[in-house]
């Protein structure tokens, strides 16, 4: 906590004067946002971190919520406005102004966390939070003598249940540590936190096990025997049941029937879900199933399917006919049949859709209004080319009352019907260094080579040569003049990819002696002594695994196995913060478009949104049913996309941090994520090879780009998004034709109603071009500001 | 963990390996501790349970690192997040040898002691590993060409240095993407010559490696050498440059870039020997398949040139001879085609006049086995005076000859003609023009001009014209060549002997053996043209009684117009005396010739100049 006052003080230079009028402007303006929802998440984020710490970690954490958190709360309102740092987070429990309990579902979870907060002792919390939310004084009681009984009321359950898991974890971490066997990772950050115990204990009901093979197959047989167009869509049932009943079985201490059930019909299951069958057929222990993940994932998450009117009328009647209640049973509790009316869907259209590992999203996810337009640009007047020089004079005041506009000036005065508001969130202001950076963004735009299917960027490759320690991050600025790499060994390089060599500020002594009023002041505190084409960072203690530079090129972000994410200053070459809060292994990280901000996420499941000057995250966004592997900003700044294992990809609301879209459709693990510079749209990249286009507005799968033969480390569209790149393992770099792609969509009212997507497979047409490298994955892709691609790898020979 | 594992095999089939009930007990004993079956059989299946868990989250540590192989950090990692002591003394790059033991069916990672006091006190510290560092390369260059309007004569090559090209078009051709097909550039001279500067800087830049692509440049210049282009249509066009250009870019290219293409020499030759061939094409590309020949080097022109000639002749002689005013033009075309066939084969006389005594230069050292078959050919051919053939008779004769020697396109069937026959043949087309321009040579290059052992040969010039090739002659000339077999003492030369010669008698014996083989050959050729040939001087007066035939040919040139001669043969007389077999080793006597005209001092002889590419046209 005290490592990062003790970080800024170190550098005034660098945070000093930007600090102070950001974080301000934050704070003024974050507190009318918070609503009831917000509640919701953050005491999401209390029971994820209640649960999910290991030993270590544990006390720290505990001995935290008073003296930020929750005790914030009682004052929050005085406490928000002045700068006490964790006030964003911790100031939200009571910032609702919203008596009303809300429908059932939030009062259960309202009332799940009064549960925590009075296991946590936290009485006077709990007695803020009641009277607020307007819960009766005994709303407690009832219901928590009722989770416990068990049964169907799992959600309010989770309450109790995270209480006791904070407690239990503690002994079990070190059993299990002295068993030599794996500990619990961690709890799942599912919606609902259950415990295992807790979860596994619905499986206890059950009928025969002998009979099992029998529902199965009787089943398997009617699905078979039904019209063609109903057949597709009830298959989709297989995987979610054949997988419920393995582990029923093997609850039950069925081992052997459960290895013959497995065999059986293990090869019935689409081939996309191989994965997750390898791991399931790997448990054949009741005592194993603790801990599993992707067991969890599967209990605590309803596996949803599509299901139009029609077949589900079909499989109703079926069952209620054969009286197949072990079948219904896990249908009732364990899938969650989103029904529509309408035709069914083909094969191909399900194919296009599942292959997550909770199935399909549901429609309601994907409802939420997204403002994917883009923010007005500030009015920044463009001096004239031929006075260039004039400009470089004055750099103090760039704005001139010029009559002549930049073309993006003139656009950008009409706001976008589907941009949010300028103030949505807020932003930091644009200091003249930025509005010198985006005079020359403009300038280099008007130089920009218009791309198309005729005309190919050209690709300079950038290859990483010695890279023994393993290269494991690329990043670019945006004005290509930097080039950082993270690698296994920990470190962090940087380098100059233009003449210009990287300079340290003088120490501070040194900085006494020169003359600050003189002009060139800024170039007399850079050390040239320390000229170099290439700085080390030392810090982590693990593989560096994401980076990131800021918009303004004075700072750089980098996440790492180790569990933080670290902020350098580029003027200096040291570490300035070390943010901690993930725990687990930080698998990417990237900075807001506007600065500022910065999203990460990793192995605990969860995205966390940070402020560079809190140490503490603003937003966690939680809902994923494994690690995320990939985040990025939009455009706009407004929402946070996020990749993941569980082979979903999920937009965030920055500012209420709800989850606002969910695509399903990739078959597996996420690792490249790009939005189209118009916001509109979404590319995702994952390890099956494919890219798939999104289209953000209509929540819709709107292309699939099949080519890649190994999993997709990169993608970029071009700067006027005509382009898509995409860079991956397979040691090619491969070009579509966006234009094309997302002008063929037909986003008519039904398609977008039904979110039923026809794909056509126009892959091959799209391909613009295939460019092999010399045994280079590529990890990195980036568009100059005039269009030249820049890719980036380790030779790997 | 680190201890050996028995796999188990006499399991039953199943997805994964397993660690066997006999290995944790095993392990249990190394541990002092006593298992019993059961137990052992439980711990094994959970142990296995949790290897599997491991392994599957280590191979996320990969996925993240974007690496294919799953290394002992990833799965230490994996082991670290569980809370599960990592594994040392595993992190080395190479490959583990994994040994059986046979009795024991024990099978174990071998490792070897290392010892740390070598280690420490060793002498040869390995070098740090380079630098890191980053490096820039260009993948693809693009351009704003579209890939359709590139010109079929490069579609093949690939997508880099199709870019490539598309570049330097661009830069050259202007943005118009109309301008990128060199058909459609074909009324643009300009245009076209910047093509082909392209073309030579392109082969000219040492940082590219053609490869195969020189086919397609090859066939880019051939176009322009061969092709009738829209711009010859307007005479003011002078797209003959361009062509003579294009011819010596060819050679260029041929010559840097030759050996990257097998046949690629033989395939230009091939279609400029189509296009010579094929009288229905314009002059133009006539022309162009004259100086691409040329451009070749002399070999090629006696390849193809010369055994066509005959047939090609008539089709020109047919253009020459229309004076009708319509046909100016074209008769115009056709003397420039002359022109160019000209100066081919005057290169390719003097080449390989020249190309004989090299050789005998070589072998001095009385190594008569190491003349090569085609070279001693060269070498004897003159030795032997080529039959003196009459003018009228001389191009049926030969035309024959060449017919049933190969003048059609069966390549393999050519065989390499005497210099002297090439001589005279060429003669009877051009007259006293390729003697003349012989004459006017800077060089002394003539006829076998460099002879340091066999050959002399005595060569007399009108004096005044040997600075000024291009003037038209207006007086009768008198050449004189003279072949004489070396000797050295006896010589009564004016000029020094050369001082390469060798001794004597290598040279005699290397003489011998080559008259050896040019009897055989004289019979050959000599068949046809002993009945006819016609004796205009006494022989006795240029022959010794002993000495061997000392070749003289005498050729009195007319009135030559240079370039445009009206008069291709105003006049011409050879006059080449035939000598009797040869009986002993030829002797040499050089005599002062009766003149016509006047007479120059021969030149210097080791002059080599005529190494000199340059050939006025």
């Amino acid at each position: 906590m005290n490592f990062k006052k003790a970080g800024l003080d170190s550098c005034p230079l660098t945070l000093g004067s930007t600090d102070q009028s950001e974080g301000s402007i934050l704070r003024s303006r974050w507190f009318p946002f918070f609503n009831f929802a917000h509640a919701q998440f953050i005491f999401k984020m209390a029971a994820v971190q209640g649960g999910m710490v290991d030993a270590k970690d544990e006390l720290d954490i505990k001995s935290e919520p008073p003296s930020d958190g929750f005790g914030n709360s009682n004052a929050n309102d005085g406490r928000l406005l002045s700068s006490s740092p964790g006030a964003g987070t911790g100031g939200t429990a009571t910032g609702n102004n919203k008596p009303a309990p809300g429908p059932p579902e939030e009062q259960q979870t309202l009332l799940a966390v009064l549960q925590f907060l009075k296991k946590s002792k936290l009485a006077e919390s709990a007695e803020i939070l009641r009277r607020e939310a307007g819960l009766p004084e005994d709303a407690l009681d009832p219901k928590g003598t009722d989770a416990s009984g068990s049964g169907p009321g799992l959600a309010a359950g989770s309450g109790q249940v995270d209480g006791v898991d904070a407690s239990s974890l503690l002994s079990r971490v070190t059993v299990s540590s002295s068993a030599a066997a794996q500990a619990p990772k961690k709890a799942a950050a599912g919606e609902d936190q259950p415990d295992v115990s807790v979860v596994l204990s619905a499986y206890s009901q059950q009928g025969d096990p002998s009979l099992y093979d029998a529902y199965y197959s009787g089943l398997k047989r009617f699905i078979e025997s039904v019209l063609d167009c109903h057949r597709a869509e009830l298959s989709q049932l297989f995987y979610p049941l054949f997988v419920h009943m393995y582990l029923e079985l093997v609850y039950n201490n069925n081992e052997s029937v459960a290895k013959a059930f497995f065999e059986k019909f293990s090869g019935d299951q689409e081939c996309y879900y191989e994965q997750d069958l390898r791991i399931l057929s790997s448990l054949t222990k009741k005592e194993h199933m603790k801990g599993n993940e992707t067991l969890l994932d599967f209990r605590t998450s309803k596996f949803v399917l599509r299901i139009s009117r029609d077949s589900y009328q079909l499989l109703k009647r079926h069952l209620q006919e054969r009286q197949n209640n072990q079948i219904w049973n896990i249908i009732q509790e364990h899938l969650y049949i989103d029904i529509f009316d309408g035709m069914p869907r083909s094969k191909s259209q399900i194919d296009a859709m599942s292959g997550s590992l909770a199935g399909e999203a549901r429609r309601e996810a994907n409802k939420a209004k997204v403002f994917y337009g883009l923010l007005k640009e500030p009015e920044i007047e463009l001096p004239l080319d031929d006075e260039d020089e004039e400009a470089e004079n004055e750099e103090g005041k760039p704005k001139k009352k010029k009559p002549k506009k930049d073309s993006m000036g003139s656009k950008s005065k009409k706001q976008d019907p589907n941009a949010p508001l300028q103030t949505r969130i807020p932003l930091p202001e644009l200091k003249d260094s930025d509005k010198l950076d985006k005079i020359m963004y403009m300038k280099e735009s008007t130089k920009r080579i218009r791309l198309g299917s005729d005309n190919l960027p050209s690709i300079c490759f950038y290859t990483f040569l010695n890279a023994y320690q393993g290269l494991t991050a690329v990043d670019v600025t945006d004005d290509s003049s930097l080039i950082a790499g993270g690698f296994a060994d920990s470190t962090v390089r940087v380098w100059s990819v233009t003449p210009k060599k990287l300079r340290k500020v003088k120490s501070a002594a040194d900085l006494n002696l020169i003359d600050k009023e003189s002009d060139d002041v800024l170039e007399r505190i850079m050390d040239e002594k320390t000229a170099s084409e290439l700085k080390i960072l030392y810090g982590h203690s693990g593989p560096v695994y994401g980076i990131s530079f800021s918009p303004d090129r004075n700072y750089l972000l980098s996440s790492s196995e180790d569990g933080t994410i670290r902020l350098w200053s580029l003027q200096t070459f040291t570490c300035l913060v070390g943010y901690k809060g993930h725990n687990y292994p930080v698998w990417d990280t990237q900075f807001s478009p506007y600065g500022y901000y910065f999203v990460s996420g990793g192995h605990d499941r969860v995205a966390r949104l940070w402020a560079t000057d809190h140490y503490q995250p603003l937003r966690i966004f939680a809902g994923h049913l494994a690690d995320i592997t990939c985040t990025r900003f939009h455009p706009n700044s407004n929402y946070v996309a996020t990749g993941s294992s569980d082979r979903t990809i999920r937009l965030w609301d920055v500012l209420n941090g709800n989850c606002v879209r969910i695509f399903t459709g990739h078959k597996g693990p996420i690792h490249a994520l790009a939005f189209s510079p118009n916001g509109k749209f979404l590319a995702s990249g994952a390890t099956d090879g494919r890219v798939l286009l999104w289209d953000i507005g209509h929540g819709l799968m709107v292309g699939e780009l099949k080519g890649h033969t190994d999993t997709i480390y990169s993608l970029r569209f071009s700067r006027d998004g005509e382009i898509l790149a995409s860079g991956s393992m397979d040691n090619t770099v491969r070009l579509w034709d966006a234009m094309k792609a997302f002008d063929d969509l037909e986003t008519d009212d039904f398609t977008a109603a039904t979110g039923h997507i026809h794909l056509q497979d126009n892959s091959q047409e799209l391909l613009l071009g295939t460019y092999m490298t010399k045994s280079t994955p590529v990890l990195h892709l980036h568009f100059t500001r005039r269009n030249l691609l820049l890719a980036a790898g380790a030779y790997n020979p | 963990l680190s201890g050996s594992v028995t796999m188990a095999a006499d399991r039953e089939e199943r997805r994964f390996a397993e660690v066997s009930r006999d290995s944790v007990k095993l392990m249990a004993e190394s541990a002092g501790l006593e298992l019993g079956d059961e137990v052992a059989a439980l711990l094994a299946e959970d142990v296995c349970y949790r290897l599997r868990e491991a392994a599957q989250s280590s191979a996320q540590f990969m996925r993240h690192a974007k690496r294919k192989k799953l290394t002992v950090d990833d799965f230490n990692k994996a082991l670290r997040w569980s809370n599960v002591e990592a594994i040392c003394g595993y992190g080395a790059q190479d490959a583990m040898l994994f040994r059986s033991v046979k009795e024991g069916e024990l099978f174990f990672v071998e490792d070897r002691d290392i010892n740390l006091i070598e280690l420490a006190l060793a002498t040869n510290i390995p070098k740090g590993c380079a630098e890191t560092m980053v490096r820039g390369m260009f993948t693809l260059l693009s351009s704003v060409v579209a890939p359709c309007s590139v010109p079929a004569a490069v579609q093949s090559l690939s997508d880099d240095l199709l870019k490539y090209y598309q570049q330097i078009t661009r830069a050259i051709l202007g943005e118009d993407p109309h301008l990128m097909k060199v058909k459609s550039v074909s009324h643009d001279l300009e245009q076209l010559n910047r093509l082909l500067h392209m073309v030579k800087s392109l082969v000219q830049n040492p940082y590219l490696y053609l490869g195969s692509y020189v086919r397609s440049l090859v066939s880019s210049v051939m176009y322009c050498i061969l092709e009738p282009l829209a711009a010859s249509i307007n005479p003011l066009n002078d797209h003959w440059t361009l062509r003579d250009y294009a011819a010596l870019l060819l050679s260029h290219i041929f010559w840097t870039h030759g050996d990257l293409v097998s046949g690629l020499y033989r395939q230009i030759l091939l279609s400029l020997q189509k296009v010579l061939s094929d009288p229905v094409r314009p002059l133009c590309s006539h022309y162009g398949a004259v100086v691409g020949l040329h451009a070749l080097g002399w070999k090629a022109v006696e390849r193809v040139l010369f055994p066509h000639l005959p047939a090609y002749w008539a089709n020109l002689q047919a253009v020459l001879d229309d004076y009708s005013v319509s046909n100016a033009q074209v008769k115009a075309d056709g003397h420039k085609v002359y022109g160019a066939i000209l100066v081919a084969v005057e290169r390719l006389l003097k080449m390989k006049a020249l190309s004989l005594p090299q050789p005998a230069e070589g072998c001095s050292s009385s190594q008569p086995g190491c003349l090569a078959g085609p070279m001693g050919y060269r070498v004897s051919s003159p030795g032997l005076s080529p039959p003196p053939e009459p003018l009228a008779e001389a191009g049926l004769g030969i035309a024959s000859h060449l017919q049933a020697g190969g003048a059609g396109c069966q390549w393999e069937e050519w065989s390499p003609v005497p210099l002297p026959a090439m001589y005279s043949e060429l003669y009877s087309f051009f007259g006293d023009s390729l003697a003349v321009r012989f004459s006017t040579e800077q060089s002394f290059g003539g006829f076998s001009p460099c002879t340091p052992s066999h050959f002399r040969e005595t060569r007399k010039e009108p004096l005044g014209h040997v600075s000024n090739p291009d003037t038209t002659r207006k007086m009768p000339q008198l050449t004189a060549n003279l072949n004489i077999s070396p000797r050295q003492d006896g010589s009564p030369r004016t000029d020094p002997p050369p001082p390469s010669l060798a001794a004597t008698g290598s040279v005699r014996s290397l003489a011998r053996s080559s008259m050896q083989r040019s009897r055989a050959s004289s019979s050959r050729s000599g068949q046809r043209s002993i009945g006819l040939s016609r004796d205009v001087f006494p022989k006795a007066r240029f022959t010794s009684p002993h000495s061997g035939p000392p070749t003289f040919s005498f050729v009195i040139g007319g009135r030559q117009m240079g370039r445009r001669c009206q008069g291709r043969r105003p006049f011409q007389t050879i006059f080449v005396p035939t000598p009797p077999p040869p009986v002993v080793l030829p002797r040499v006597y050089t005599h002062k010739l009766p003149v016509i005209g006047r007479v120059c001092k021969p030149l210097r002889r080791w002059t080599r100049s005529h190494y000199s590419l340059h050939l006025p046209l």
